[in-house]
């Protein structure tokens, strides 16, 4: 088992790895001159040019990775202004645009990013997986087709139109909840439920669709098993039967999704965050993209990256932990 | 009053196609102490029938009625609740597939205590013991370290004892084994069927056996009843049977299957055609597109009517339209052929 | 002496086992198939029967070059084969071809029955004279489908049916042997007389040679003109049909044979059986010596050391045994129509039978050992 771990994490890092180095040289292959988008209107040659040395765009590009690589690992310094700004390991890059380094922007943006994906994740976990049970139980009767179509419409609503929406039904024609302004839950947990609560429904409604599909089906399969049978034939409630035996041989798929579901948010929801104005990784990317702010968009692909490749590897691990065939194969 | 008593069982369920009769008007019964064997092919029924009196059939979605009476309680007039009761108690069931019906992610102990502490109210470490001491006794070795093993660890024919051990921890008397042997190797068949004839003997339990292998029944059973497509064909006990078989389909079945004691030059001599269709099953007899002797019957009554399950000798019933003395002359004919002798 | 059709010598077929930890180093083999030598001669049946595990599919599988073997020699029909490339392989295909157990798995979906049956003709380019549709229809004729269903799809067809479209295919290029992976034991009983039939029929008309490879002894046996039993790998014995049902001398052909049942109550009970104690070894380790030898009730000190060499004993019959049974072991053989059972009085108690029966229920008792002492 160890070494399975072993192996797969240094299958991880490798991977993660060719990541950067993909995303890095994808960033800086685009048509489109970084330096001249950091340049503004009032353009002149000068400028641009200082901005190129800034940005490192005067070296070869596998020179600028390997700045950019080693500036993970030992960190480096950036040469923009009248004094050397450090960027300590493991450094993203600095925004000129912003005068921040990207990991400080990330480290500011991740809290409000984390509440809303752990917050969100939570309830579209138990409605969703009710509703596929519950769905499941009722295959092909009135109850089962209208979770089912509904489950359609969530699936197919896009997320700002579900956002909008509730905005303008909650917020501004019954006044239920204020604006949202995002606080830290430690400061004041009141606003920020108040802030939170439409962004993670709108979110848990999209994720939960497809969630009480997926157990709907997995619940199906599993209760055609002979094992199944088995566990009525010993006199086990229904109950029992479906909680202990049904569920636990269906979960492996939806421990999968819900791993990957989860490590994607974390790497931001730009539509929701900018929709409930957010604070959030998302929003950040998102300006980034806006207002092309080229080492931004790197961290923060990077960092939903990792979230993802880290999500994989636990999901595969929590398999062993499900699945004994798995362990011991 | 027998132990178990199926009156006139009747079990049809809709399908996209159709609705599909799987189980039309079978009636019979078990002693304890006895084994009945339910032979017949897929489709025939077989496995509905015991399905339905363990009462492990989707009452919502199937139609069931007749009577199933077990120790003088009719199961099929009995709430969800109560049948659900002697399920794993009064009655146990074997399958087919020890892996498949094994949950996998469970350990065997989970699985075994689970089964105990449903129906008895002992704490899990007595249960456990309990569940030791059953392994022990299907000729588990080991069975305290055995019992920690997830099903996968365990080779087909242990698995199978465990199913049994599984079957018998609180002391069924009807015992319903469903193609115990079908998916396990002939030596472990052998060790298989020892160990229920076994059990048959020191449990005194009452005993279906599913099967769709004639040599197994002759080994294990005190009865036969033969099924074709929902219906019983022939019942007699197992001497009769195999010795003076009188249904053209049971006939064709003991000519068609290559047997060690038959003479292995002598060509098979098979069914022809195909088990027909549950949802558009053949008028008049289910089996007369397929019975090589239906023209020997006047005026084709056997594609208009429905022959009835008739005696034909001591405990012996038979649903055919011929006249018994011919049906005795071709089973006479038909065995002997199995070694080459023409009469 | 003519050349055999195929002849297979010493053919090893090995899985390494890679472990899970860092460097997935191959730490083992699965010793599926281990060294087996047998030969099939034109228009004769050679049965390779066996447990589940014993190899037998393996085997099939290897000497059709569905897998590529770790070691030994596959001939046919005079063509060394066990070293060629896939395509080298496509002309060979010709005289050989294969049939399996699921019929329902074994036929794509998607393609309709004439296409199936017809593929060969395409695959090796050859035109039949009046045309692939023609000719697929009359294989499908020769093997008892209609016809008019060439252009109906594989689920519209049953099991036996379908088994019969399996073998129109195999049957296309006129093949000189077909390599029968279980073909009837996914079949009800009924429907299986039938196909058994059918590959006799074929047999007869075509002078076809079958490698029939099946678990099932009572089938093996109607089919077979000879028969090679397998066991973790290796083949045990291999002998002529009457000689291996009625004269057996491997310890472990007495303990299937003893063990198949037979549809006759009157024998219910009086026959004795030899109880294989414990459980198939791995064949990633397996046992030294004869691989039989934890489980054999005959064996002893050299067995656990020495491999049994696969020996004739008599003309055509091949043991691999230091202590082959050459007397009988009493009822445990079926020999034909008469055992000889049926007129003996019920047995009492204390029969040997009865003691065996027994003793299987004494934990870790061995009635063998209680027999020989």
């Amino acid at each position: 088992m160890a070494g399975y771990v072993t192996r797969r994490v240094l299958i991880m890092v490798l991977m993660l790895l060719v990541l950067t180095f993909a995303v890095f040289v994808l960033f800086n292959l685009l048509p489109a001159d970084v330096a001249r988008l950091t340049c503004g209107k009032t353009c002149t040659p000068q400028t641009l040019e200082a901005n190129r040395i800034k940005l490192g765009l005067d070296q070869p590009v596998i020179m600028q990775f390997w700045y950019f690589f080693k500036g993970l690992f030992v960190g480096r310094e950036y040469y923009g202004g009248p004094t050397p700004i450090e960027c300590p390991a493991p450094c993203l890059g600095y925004s000129f645009q912003r005068n921040e380094l990207v990991t400080t922007l990330i480290a500011q943006r991740l809290p409000a990013t984390i509440w809303l994906a752990l917050g969100a994740f939570a309830f579209w976990m138990v409605g969703g997986i009710s509703l596929g049970i519950y769905s499941a139980l009722r295959r092909g009767k009135w109850q089962d087709k209208t979770v089912m179509g509904v489950s359609l419409i969530g699936y197919s609503l896009p997320s700002f139109f579900l956002g909008l929406v509730m905005i303008y039904l909650v917020i501004i024609q019954l006044k239920l909840l204020p604006f949202p302004r995002y606080v830290s839950p430690f400061e004041n947990p009141v606003q920020f439920f108040q802030a939170m609560l439409l962004p993670w429904i709108v979110l848990a409604i999209l994720y939960a669709a497809f969630y009480m599909r997926l157990t709907r089906s997995q619940m199906l399969d599993a209760m055609g098993e002979d094992f199944i049978r088995t566990a009525r034939a010993k006199g086990l409630p229904e109950r029992t039967v479906i909680g202990r035996h049904a569920l636990r041989a269906g979960l492996t798929p939806i421990v999968t999704a819900a791993g990957l579901d989860l490590a994607g948010l974390l790497g931001g929801a730009i539509i929701t965050e900018a929709l409930f104005s957010l604070p959030g990784i998302g929003s950040l990317a998102l300006s980034a993209v806006v207002n092309p702010d080229q080492p931004i968009i790197v961290g923060t692909v990077l960092i939903t990256a990792a979230f993802i490749i880290i999500a994989n590897l636990i999901v595969d691990l929590l398999y062993a932990a499900i699945d004994p065939r798995v362990r011991l194969a | 009053m027998s132990f178990l008593e199926v009156s006139n069982l009747q079990v049809s369920f809709p399908t996209e196609d159709g609705i599909v009769h799987a189980v039309d008007g079978v009636s019979f019964s078990v002693e304890r102490g006895k084994v009945l064997a339910v032979v017949g092919e897929s489709g025939s029924g077989k496995s509905v029938t015991s399905q339905a009196v363990m009462g492990l059939l989707n009452r919502k979605a199937t139609k069931i009625s007749g009577s199933v009476v077990l120790d003088g309680q009719d199961l099929l007039a009995m709430d969800d609740k109560d049948v659900r009761k002697l399920r794993g108690g009064k009655m146990a069931m074997i399958f087919q597939d020890p892996l498949s019906s094994l949950h996998p992610y469970y350990r065997i102990s989970k699985q075994l205590v689970e089964a105990v502490r449903v129906h008895q109210n002992v704490s899990t470490s007595d249960a456990r013991k309990q569940a030791i001491a059953m392994l022990d006794q299907v000729g588990i070795p080991a069975p305290e370290r055995r019992i920690d093993d997830y099903p996968h660890q365990l080779s087909g024919g242990m698995r199978q004892r465990v199913m049994i051990a599984m079957a018998l921890l609180n002391n069924p008397s009807l015992l319903i084994a469903d193609e115990p042997t079908t998916a396990l190797d002939v030596t472990v068949q052998a060790q298989i069927i020892e160990l229920i004839q076994h059990i048959q003997q020191v449990s005194d339990a009452a005993i279906i056996f599913i099967t769709h292998d004639l040599g197994v029944v002759a080994e294990i059973a005190h009865d036969v009843l033969v099924m074709y497509a929902g219906r019983i064909v022939e019942y007699a006990p197992v001497e009769t049977l195999y010795g003076q078989p009188q249904m053209p389909y049971t006939l064709g079945l003991m000519a068609s299957i290559p047997r060690l004691d038959r003479d292995p030059d002598v060509r098979l001599d098979p069914i022809p055609g195909n088990p027909p269709s549950l949802i558009n099953l053949p008028s008049g007899c289910s089996f007369n597109p397929r019975c090589t002797f239906s023209d020997q019957v006047l005026d084709g009554r056997c594609s208009v009517d429905l022959p009835d399950l008739l005696p034909a000798g001591e405990g012996h019933l038979v649903r055919c339209h011929l006249p018994i003395d011919t049906r005795k002359a071709i089973s006479v004919q038909t065995l002997a052929a199995l070694n080459g002798s023409v009469l | 002496m003519t050349t055999p059709l195929l002849q297979v010598e010493d053919l090893k077929m090995h899985f390494p086992v890679k472990s899970r930890g860092l460097f997935r180093r191959v730490v083992g083999q699965v010793r599926a198939v281990d060294g087996i030598t047998l030969h099939i001669n034109s228009g004769e049946t050679l049965g390779l029967v066996g447990e589940s595990g014993c190899g037998k599919s393996t085997a099939g599988r290897s000497i059709m070059r569905l897998l590529s073997p770790t070691g030994g020699k596959v001939i046919l029909d005079g063509v060394d084969i066990t070293n060629l490339s896939r395509r080298e392989m496509v002309p060979h295909r010709r005289t050989a071809q294969m049939i399996f157990q699921d019929p329902y798995s074994a036929l794509n979906p998607r393609h309709t029955v004439g296409s199936i049956i017809g593929a060969p003709f395409i695959v090796q380019k050859v035109k039949p004279v009046g045309g692939v549709r023609k000719e697929v229809q009359e294989l499908m004729a020769r093997v008892g489908l209609n016809p008019e269903h060439y252009n109906r799809y594989p689920n519209e067809f049953s099991g036996g049916q379908r088994q019969r479209i399996g073998i129109a295919r195999a049957l296309a290029l006129k093949p000189k042997l077909i390599v029968c992976d279980e073909p009837v034991s996914a079949l009800d009983v009924s429907i299986q007389a039938q196909v058994i039939n059918l590959l006799q029929d074929l047999q007869q008309d075509f002078g076809l040679a079958y490698l029939f490879v099946a678990h099932d002894l009572s089938v093996v046996r109607q089919i077979s003109h000879r028969i090679s039993v397998m066991y973790l790998g290796h083949i045990m014995e291999t002998a002529s049909r009457d000689v291996l049902y009625s004269a057996p001398q491997h310890p472990y052909t007495h303990a299937l044979m003893s063990a198949v049942p037979v549809p006759n109550p009157q024998l219910a009970g009086k026959r004795e059986r030899i109880m294989l104690q414990g459980d198939l070894p791995s064949p990633i380790n397996p046992p030294k010596g004869c691989v039989f030898n934890t489980r054999c009730f005959a064996a002893q000190e050299r067995c656990r050391v020495e491999v049994p060499e696969l020996i004739e004993v008599t003309p055509g019959h091949q043991v691999a045994c230091h202590f082959p049974i050459t007397e009988s072991l009493g009822t445990t053989l079926i020999t034909g129509p008469d055992p000889g059972l049926t007129e003996q009085p019920d047995n009492a108690p204390d029969s040997p039978n009865a003691a065996a029966t027994n003793a299987v229920f004494e934990a870790g008792a061995e009635p063998w050992a209680q027999r020989q002492s």
